[in-house]
Formats: structure tokens, C-alpha cells, sequence
């Protein structure tokens, strides 16, 4: 298997992703303006802002699908604005991300979805091989027997696990989570939340979660970023927050 | 009269559509090329279309030759039938009608399936997994439908004239034999190739349009639709278009 990451350095104790001074407006408007975060390794962080703060543009701008006007992200070592596609793509290989809309691919089975990844990062990879890696995607996620199934006949709780399989089946060391309860009920939610942390468990890998979902939040944050104005407000575990008396953080908790 | 507002969006979906054919190009032409979702998109965009397509042509065909029979009859130039009929097909009917139903079956299909995928966050999944979507999704679709339709038009061609045959044998009685006889005793190089190369630039105007509606469709189930419709209302006008310009050089270069 090619994993393509022997030249990058895997020191422990380094944030695996550090951002500063990042900024982006789409036309007059400012989204980010001048937001600075750090992600600790095997660190659940939760980013909570209101709809429309530039949450989904943060996560967007880490895994280098929107490019920012200023500053700096750097994830697992390495600068991703100045990374080409080659070197967007081996970052990519390590940073998962779970799309809000879940983003399954209409036209495959659960099966094609599930190796398109895989196909497209590791060529090298035997029939077998991949067959093992998808079953025990779907395995982490309790949906082994929709392998054959079609998106379109899962429920919405299931196509949310299956494109969590997707993105678990890369075995990343980052996950970007965006918006991952959203649109479901409090049980299928509630579901969600303890496999998210399952899987951060299992893996030791390092989430970046974008929720409004308080009972996901709380369940699953180690840490929370207040995303204010484009900025990161104030910082701290959910009991701190929720105990704070600033009017911009109160409505969150209510 | 059109306002300044819709001069400025005609003029930036014009240069937007432009910029996005010529990285088509740009990035068609460099590998890695995605050949078997190609194959893949030639096998759908050809077999989808083959029903309708093979319809149209036997009908178009059957119902120009039953219209045109009686107006050659008054002349006493009825034997002429089945060359006027075919080269009426093969120069303008099949590759119009053909490059119309093709916009209406294909580009209003890719416009709505980009476009969905895009609305769906689809795209940005392929990008985050080491896919350059563009070239997965637009370059091989265009590709596909500039290369399936002139396939599509000569089979409507073969289809019409079959048509044309019967339509003859409703009213009277002609010989297979004599009936190619009189389109092949007329019928040129001239008649065919020309034509048949506009249906290139057919094939590609709906699928580049289609395409670039679809992949920069807004967000919202709305925007789905419009994609779609738009896909089929500029490929339509295009494909018109085309063929003005393609009868013009026809015409200089002596082929008409």
C-alpha cells in the first residue's frame, strides 16, 4: 500500500493542524477575518458559531477546497496554500471529511462509494484487499449488509454512517465533521454522535466538528472554538462555556 | 429592450462558458485521462438517446417522403423522390432534429445530474478524494457527446431513409434496389461530409453547456432545474447557430 507520507514529519506532540490569521470574503463580505485556531493530536474540537459565521469555509479552507485571501494553514506539517494538486491529494488521503449533505455518489452502491476513495488514492491495491478494507468500513459503522444497497434506499441515518464509512475507510488521522447531526432525529443523532467518538477511540485520530447540534456538541467536544465576527471569540471545554456570562455565548447554551 | 443588467449577465455566462470550454481543452488534453468512465459515459449518452433518436428519424423520414410525394407527382419528377428525400435527411433533417432531441435527452440530463451533484456537495467529494473533478465528470461527458452524436446522426440518417423506403411502398412500388440506385445515382461526398462534421460541434455544444450549467448550477433544488432547462434552451439555440455559420462555409467553399 502506498501511503505516499514517509517524508512527513509525525512529531507526537505538534498540533496537526495550526491556522492563523486566516482570512476569506466572498465579494464584501468578510467571512473569516483574521481567525486563528490549533488542533491537538487525538484532540475533539468543536467549532460553534451561528449559521452563516464561516464554520463550513473554515473546514472547506483546511482540506483545500476554497483557498483563503491571507494567512496560514498548515495541517499535518505542511502549508496547505501553497500545496499543489499532488500534494493536496496525499493530504487528503489523511484528512477525512464528512460532508453535511453526506455527498454519496447517487450512481454507485454503497460498494462503489466506498472504493472510489480507495481506488483513487491507493491504485495499488488487490481485489481482495480493497473487498476487506469496505467490510470493515461498514463493519465500524454496524451497516455491513447494504453493501449492494443503491444511496437512494438508506435511510437518512444510514447514508450518513455510509458516507462516514467513506470517509473512515482512507483510515484517516483527521476527520472534518460538517454539520454531522444535522437533519436527523435526536435517537439517529444521538447514534451518530457516540459512533463519532467510537471511532475517535479507535483510530486516535483528531476531529475538527462543525455542529449547532448541542446534545452532539457536548457528547463529543473536548474543546469548543467560539467562531464570532469572523474570529475565534473565546476557547474552552463545554462545562466553561456553558457557564459563562458573555452575552455573544449565552444563546448557544440556552 | 434588455436592460444593462441582463446585457452584463449574457456577456458573463458568454465568457464564462468560453473560459470553461477551454479548460476543457487544457486540461482534456493532459493526463491521467479518465478512459473508463469515458467508455462508460459513450456507452450511456449513445444507448440513452438510441430509442428516441431511431423514432424520430423512421418517422421524420416516412412522414417527409408521404408529404413530398404529391408536389414532385405534379412536376412528373416522382422517380427524384428518394434523393431529394435523402439528401434533404442527410444535409440538414437528420443532424438538426438529431442534435435537438440529443439536447433535450442528454444535455438536460448531464445540466440536471451535475447539477445535483454540485448542490449535493458531490464534486467537492471527488476533489477531496484525489479526483480532479472536472476532468472526471466535464471532459469525458463532453468528450461522449461529441463523439456519440455524429454516430447518432449517421444511424438517423440510415433510419430516415429506411423510413423514406417504406413511405414510398405505401403509395407505390419500388425496389430496394432501385430505390438506393436513385439516391446513390446523385448522392456525394459533398452531400455527406460537410454535414456530417457540423454534428461534431452539435455534439459538443450540448455537451459543454450542459456540462457548465450544471457544474456551476447555484445551490438549492431550484437551481437544479434551471440547469437543466437552460442546458437544453442555449444548446438548442447553438446547434441553430452553428448550422447558420456551417451552411455559410458550405456555401463559400463551393459545397452546396
Amino acid at each position: 500500500m502506498d501511503m505516499k507520507s514517509e517524508n512527513i514529519n509525525n512529531n507526537a506532540d505538534a498540533p496537526v493542524i495550526r491556522i492563523r490569521d486566516l482570512s476569506i470574503a466572498f465579494g464584501s463580505h468578510v467571512v473569516l477575518d483574521g481567525f486563528d485556531m490549533t488542533l491537538a493530536r487525538g484532540e475533539d474540537l468543536v467549532v460553534l458559531g451561528k449559521s452563516g459565521s464561516g464554520k463550513s469555509v473554515l473546514i472547506k479552507c483546511i482540506i483545500g477546497l476554497l483557498m483563503p485571501d491571507r494567512g496560514s494553514i498548515q495541517v499535518l506539517d505542511e502549508e496547505v496554500t501553497e500545496m499543489d494538486h499532488p500534494a493536496l491529494d496525499r493530504m487528503r488521503a489523511r484528512v477525512g471529511f464528512l460532508f453535511q449533505s453526506n455527498a454519496l455518489y447517487d450512481s454507485m452502491t454503497v460498494r462503489e462509494n466506498l472504493e472510489f476513495p480507495l481506488r483513487r488514492h491507493w491504485i495499488k491495491l488487490s481485489q481482495g484487499e480493497v473487498d476487506d478494507m469496505v467490510m470493515e468500513a461498514l463493519g465500524n459503522v454496524g451497516l455491513a449488509e447494504t453493501v449492494d444497497l443503491m444511496p437512494s434506499e438508506l435511510s437518512g441515518g444510514m447514508r450518513k454512517r455510509i458516507a462516514l464509512a467513506r470517509t473512515l475507510i482512507l483510515k484517516p488521522e483527521i476527520i472534518l465533521y460538517d454539520e454531522p447531526t444535522t437533519g436527523l432525529d435526536p435517537i439517529t443523532s444521538r447514534g451518530i454522535s457516540d459512533l463519532m467518538v467510537e471511532i475517535a477511540d479507535k483510530y486516535k485520530t483528531s476531529s475538527v466538528i462543525i455542529s449547532h447540534d448541542m446534545r452532539c456538541v457536548e457528547r463529543t467536544s473536548e474543546r469548543i472554538i467560539m467562531l464570532i465576527d469572523g474570529k475565534c471569540f473565546r476557547t474552552g471545554t463545554y462545562t466553561e462555556l456553558s457557564r459563562s456570562d458573555d452575552p455573544a455565548i449565552i444563546p448557544f447554551f440556552q | 429592450m434588455k436592460t444593462p443588467d441582463q446585457t452584463t449577465r449574457f456577456l458573463q455566462e458568454t465568457g464564462g462558458l468560453a473560459r470553461f470550454a477551454g479548460r476543457v481543452f487544457t486540461e482534456g488534453l493532459r493526463p491521467p485521462f479518465e478512459l473508463s468512465e469515458f467508455l462508460r459515459q459513450c456507452y450511456l449518452i449513445g444507448n440513452k438517446s438510441l430509442p428516441l433518436v431511431g423514432t424520430t428519424a423512421f418517422i421524420m423520414g416516412l412522414v417527409l417522403t408521404i408529404q413530398l410525394r404529391p408536389a414532385l407527382l405534379s412536376y412528373g419528377v416522382e422517380s427524384e423522390l428518394p434523393y431529394i428525400v435523402a439528401d434533404a435527411i442527410i444535409r440538414e433533417i437528420g443532424p438538426v432534429i438529431t442534435g435537438l432531441i440529443f439536447a433535450g435527452k442528454i444535455g438536460s440530463g448531464i445540466g440536471a445530474e451535475l447539477g445535483s451533484m454540485n448542490v449535493t456537495e458531490q464534486i467537492d467529494a471527488m476533489e477531496v478524494s484525489g479526483t480532479n473533478p472536472f476532468r472526471y465528470l466535464v471532459v469525458t461527458r463532453v468528450l461522449a457527446a461529441t463523439l456519440m452524436l455524429p454516430l447518432l446522426v449517421l444511424l438517423a440518417d440510415a433510419i430516415s431513409i429506411t423510413g423514406s423506403f417504406i413511405g414510398i411502398n405505401i403509395k407505390g412500388v419500388m425496389s430496394v434496389g432501385l430505390f438506393m440506385d436513385e439516391i446513390f445515382q446523385y448522392l456525394d461526398f459533398t452531400d455527406v461530409f460537410p454535414p456530417l462534421i457540423k454534428t461534431f460541434f452539435f455534439g459538443f455544444s450540448v455537451g459543454i453547456v450542459g456540462c457548465y450549467k450544471g457544474y456551476t448550477s447555484s445551490k438549492g433544488t431550484e437551481g437544479v432545474g434551471r440547469s437543466a432547462n437552460a442546458s437544453v434552451v442555449i444548446a438548442s439555440m447553438l446547434i441553430f447557430l452553428i448550422d447558420l455559420i456551417a451552411v455559410q462555409i458550405t456555401d463559400l467553399l463551393g459545397f452546396n
